[in-house]
């Protein structure tokens, strides 16, 4: 194989893998912050800021996981 | 396939290369501030209908500040204001015909993050003063200094990752879609880039403010916030 072949195979293999994390933790957040939101629904607004800022936490990961592949794809420094 | 990441320049200004991303990005600003400049010019204690509505923008974004530094958002909300009003406009500018996100290009939203980077250090020398500011970088214990220095990096670099990354991958799958199926199946898929243009805006916006707010509040209360 090339070392073309290698990258596609490689940015598939990190946007795969690397969304499966942040998919469950988003899944996990979002269910805690309803859950919190439903017993005490006056702290909605705080809940639900906070929410938003955690969710793009953990969306950075699977950003990063997709900056590793557009460098892969398209800044590739091993191919010229 | 050509690359996301590099856009050939359109013209050039001297040895300046001029793309497109450049001049939709001035054309909002240019709108921004003239339709503010003229929506702000004859304001009157009994408002009218415009400006109701703008103060109405303008104290809903005081709020929002004002909940996360929890104290007087005077001197933030121009800074997050603007972003927040800036980033709408230009991740929703999709939707315009032959237009694209200027915040779908690595140079836009590097700007943007720097720009909060260096807002971080203004605000929170204005308020702590150079040594009291500097001073967070040796707290609790100066073994801990490169941890500091790291996360102040990769904080920004996530900033401007995270908005790259969610506005030019939704165009790169509305365009994944428009070219596997016709003509009316990516409009669902353009409004939701609409929700997510917003969410974006209001997310850099908000994680601007905790920053800013981060640096500006004194150590006992910084330490309470898990949010750094």
């Amino acid at each position: 194989m090339t070392i073309q072949s290698w990258s596609i195979l490689g940015a598939v293999i990190a946007v795969c893998f690397g969304a499966i994390g942040p998919a469950f933790a988003e899944g996990r957040a979002i269910a805690s912050a309803m859950e919190a939101i439903a017993r005490q629904p006056e702290a909605g607004g705080t809940i639900s800021r906070t929410l938003f800022v955690g969710l793009a936490m953990i969306e950075a990961i699977a950003i990063y996981c997709l900056v590793i592949a557009l460098v892969l794809l398209f800044a590739n420094p091993f191919v010229h | 396939m050509t690359s996301p990441l590099v856009e050939a320049p359109l013209f050039r200004v001297g040895p300046v290369p001029v793309d497109g991303s450049v001049v939709t990005s001035f054309g909002i600003t240019a709108a921004l501030g003239v339709g503010s400049f003229l929506l702000t010019r004859r304001l009157s204690l009994v408002p009218s209908g415009k400006q109701a509505a703008l103060e109405a923008l303008v104290s809903t974004i005081d709020d929002q500040v004002r909940e996360v530094v929890e104290g007087d958002p005077t001197p933030f909300t121009p800074l997050i204001g603007t972003l927040f009003i800036y980033l709408v406009a230009a991740n929703c500018i999709e939707v315009v015909p032959l237009l694209h996100s200027p915040t779908a290009r690595l140079e836009t939203t590097m700007a943007l993050a720097l720009i909060v980077f260096l807002s971080v250090y203004f605000y929170g020398i204005r308020a702590n003063g150079f040594g009291g500011y500097m001073k967070h970088f040796i707290e609790p214990t100066p073994l801990l200094a490169p941890i500091h220095v790291l996360s102040e990096i990769t904080r920004t670099f996530a900033l401007m990752m995270r908005l790259l990354g969610n506005i030019m991958s939704h165009g790169l799958v509305l365009a994944i879609v428009v070219s596997l199926a016709g003509l009316f199946v990516p409009i669902p898929i353009m409004a939701f880039g609409l929700f997510v243009g917003l969410v974006q805006a209001y997310i850099f916006a908000t994680l601007a403010a905790v920053y800013v707010a981060a640096a500006v509040e004194s150590e006992q209360h910084a330490q309470g916030k898990a949010l750094r």
